[in-house]
């Protein structure tokens, strides 16, 4: 068997080139110790600008219940709005909340009135989550009030919704939680993807894949023994990453590890396919790099590891389908958080194995013994 | 076009009317030559000439833009895959992997090449003594001067007994003692009846081939034996008769 030289000889420059070797082993512990506590999506400590017009009770009542919240530091009273955009614009505060000169008229008199939010959306983030509080928070307020001045309207027509949440499988809605399988895929990704992209490469510009082209190995042969090797360590860094999340984050998951292995299996063998027709299409380190590199990047953001697939539009929803990244995020998402098992995730195994087979047969066809 | 039967017994090589272009440039212009079994055949011309395009062809790393060659019996067009099962290759750029050991380089290739696995120890320490490389033999490749890399990378290409080798240069670089040595190498596999194809610079390692081919400007411009070259050019070394065809380059080096 030819290719069990081959896949020797890859181990064995693996294990020669002392920084990937140790990188492999270095790399997920850095990210997930670090990346899923920068990578966090609640917004706290809001500075908030108060312009209070009205000076009542009722005001008083309000502003009190916005500065008992955790998410807001009360900056300032400033006296007029452009004061306060001021303040803004100086980045003292992040939000303007002006309650108008008739609050409380308007309150006891119509049963209604009218305040106004200004967010900096710089920080679209930010600005949304901030508002979104905020709005929360007045609307709890209005619920009081009602009740205060209303008792009768409350209990006939007025009942309300009250809407209480359960945060399913993460209880605490904790960003810690969702970022960490996360992060383990686009490790993976970036090591499967890169280095087998990298591998053959090297071997063009240092010369030593023409001497393997002169011989009669076949190109099957020739990539398998490329892909077997990542293969390998893409499950080398996966069980790391079980044990870093698990050391820090407490995460384990709810799922079988097996089902997790078996999908990982599958998704490696298809990025790694990816990183072998980008080398076999790059002629110097620098192009495939770059191609690698833009695939990479263009991948994790349509995959849903940042923002909902659900949220693109139509178009982008399109594309995250032919990234085999979307499919393996919501698998490790799903068995790690809510424990899914095999037979649940057929449509992204099925998915998965189609990416696969394309890139690694894309991959055999592309590879030009001859020019 | 030739078919199988007419190839002489004899030959290893027969090239006709091979041509490569790139592009506007034609880099091989109407090859025609045969090489005998056995034979060292050198393969010389000036930088730009279209040796290494020619070798490449022949080797099935590159395809012809037209004419047809066989290797070894086989349609460089179509055996390619056959033909490489016969030959050995030593490009112009060290290829073996400098980061693997003399002796796992050798046990790679021979492992592709089909040497059966219980040969491949027994032969390398053979090797290895034939070099007087016993000491080297767990040392990584990049640490070997660029003579050894050159005496190793050729033993690695006839490892699996090609019946043809090319050899592209093979001693650029190296000190006029190691030349020496390599030819010695070069005899001793020609002994066992490798056929050698061998491009080369120096005028004086043209004297040690069976027979020289010229190439100018893509084209051979002479093919005979040192000596009849000599002969007919009137000069009284390989160098001089490089000189005269050689002036008749018009282009210019690369």
């Amino acid at each position: 068997m030819v290719i069990k030289y081959l896949i020797e000889k890859e181990f064995k420059q693996f294990g020669r080139n002392p920084f990937l070797s140790k990188f492999v082993f270095i790399f997920p512990f850095v990210m997930l110790s670090i990346l899923p506590l920068a990578a966090n999506f609640e917004v706290k400590d809001l500075n908030l600008a108060v312009i209070d017009n009205n000076h009542s009770s009722y005001s008083r009542r309000l502003v009190q219940k916005i500065a008992a919240s955790r998410y807001f530091h009360l900056t300032g009273v400033p006296s007029s709005y452009r004061q306060a955009l001021k303040n803004i614009e100086q980045d003292q505060s992040d939000m303007i909340l002006e309650i108008p000169p008739s609050f409380e008229q308007d309150l006891i008199r119509e049963k209604n009135a009218r305040v106004m939010i200004s967010a900096n959306a710089v920080n679209g983030m930010k600005g949304g989550l901030g508002s979104a509080y905020l709005a929360g928070i007045l609307a709890e307020y209005n619920a009081e009030i009602r009740q205060e001045l209303l008792p009768s309207a409350v209990s006939s027509s007025q009942t309300g919704l009250e809407v209480s949440k359960l945060f399913r499988f993460n209880p605490l809605l904790d960003y810690k939680f969702m970022m960490v399988p996360a992060i383990m895929v686009m490790l993976i990704t970036m090591i499967c993807g890169f280095l087998p992209a990298f591998n053959i490469v090297s071997e063009k510009e240092a010369g030593t894949i023409e001497q393997m082209n002169v011989t009669p190995v076949s190109k099957f042969s020739l990539i398998l023994s490329k892909l077997i090797p990542y293969w390998v360590v893409g499950f080398v860094v996966l069980t790391i990453c079980f044990g870093v999340a698990w050391l820090f984050y407490g995460l384990w998951p709810k799922g079988s590890l097996l089902t997790i292995y078996l999908f990982a299996s599958v998704f490696v063998l298809a990025f790694s396919g990816l990183g072998l027709i980008v080398s076999n299409y790059a002629k110097t380190l620098q192009q495939a790099m770059f191609m690698v590199f833009f695939i990479v990047i263009t991948f994790i953001f349509m995959s849903g590891l940042y923002t909902p697939v659900d949220n693109m539009p139509q178009w982008g929803q399109y594309i995250s389908d032919i990234s085999p990244l979307k499919y393996f995020l919501r698998v490790m998402r799903l068995v790690y958080l809510k424990g899914s098992s095999t037979a649940d995730l057929i449509k992204p195994f099925l998915a998965l194995c189609t990416f696969a087979v394309v890139f690694n047969t894309w991959a055999v066809l592309s590879y030009r013994k001859s020019q | 076009m030739i078919s199988k039967t007419q190839i002489p017994e004899d030959k290893v090589i027969v090239a006709r009317d091979l041509t490569k272009k790139f592009g506007n440039f034609t880099a091989v212009d109407h090859l025609s030559f045969e090489v005998g079994k056995g034979e060292i055949f050198g393969f010389l011309g000036a930088n730009g000439a279209g040796k290494t395009t020619a070798m490449r062809m022949l080797c099935g790393l590159s395809k012809q833009t037209s004419g047809e060659a066989w290797v070894a019996g086989y349609d460089i067009a179509r055996e390619t895959e056959k033909i490489k099962r016969c030959i050995g290759y030593m490009s112009q750029k060290f290829a073996l992997y400098e980061d693997l050991k003399v002796w796992e380089n050798i046990r790679l290739y021979a492992g592709i090449y089909g040497v059966p696995e219980k040969d491949i120890a027994g032969r390398t320490d053979d090797l290895l003594k034939r070099l007087g490389f016993e000491a080297e033999k767990q040392a990584l490749v990049k640490s070997l001067p660029l003579g050894w890399k050159q005496k190793l990378a050729f033993s690695v290409a006839i490892f699996h007994e090609p019946k043809i080798v090319f050899l592209d240069e093979p001693t650029g670089g190296v000190d006029p003692a190691v030349r020496r040595q390599f030819w010695e190498l070069i005899y001793q596999a020609a002994d066992r009846g490798i056929t050698v194809f061998v491009t080369t610079h120096y005028m004086d390692e043209a004297e040690y081939c069976n027979r020289v081919s010229i190439m100018v400007d893509g084209h051979i411009e002479a093919l005979d034996t040192p000596n009849n070259l000599k002969q007919q050019l009137e000069a009284k070394n390989m160098d001089d008769v490089f000189h005269q065809l050689a002036r008749k380059a018009k282009r210019t080096e690369q």
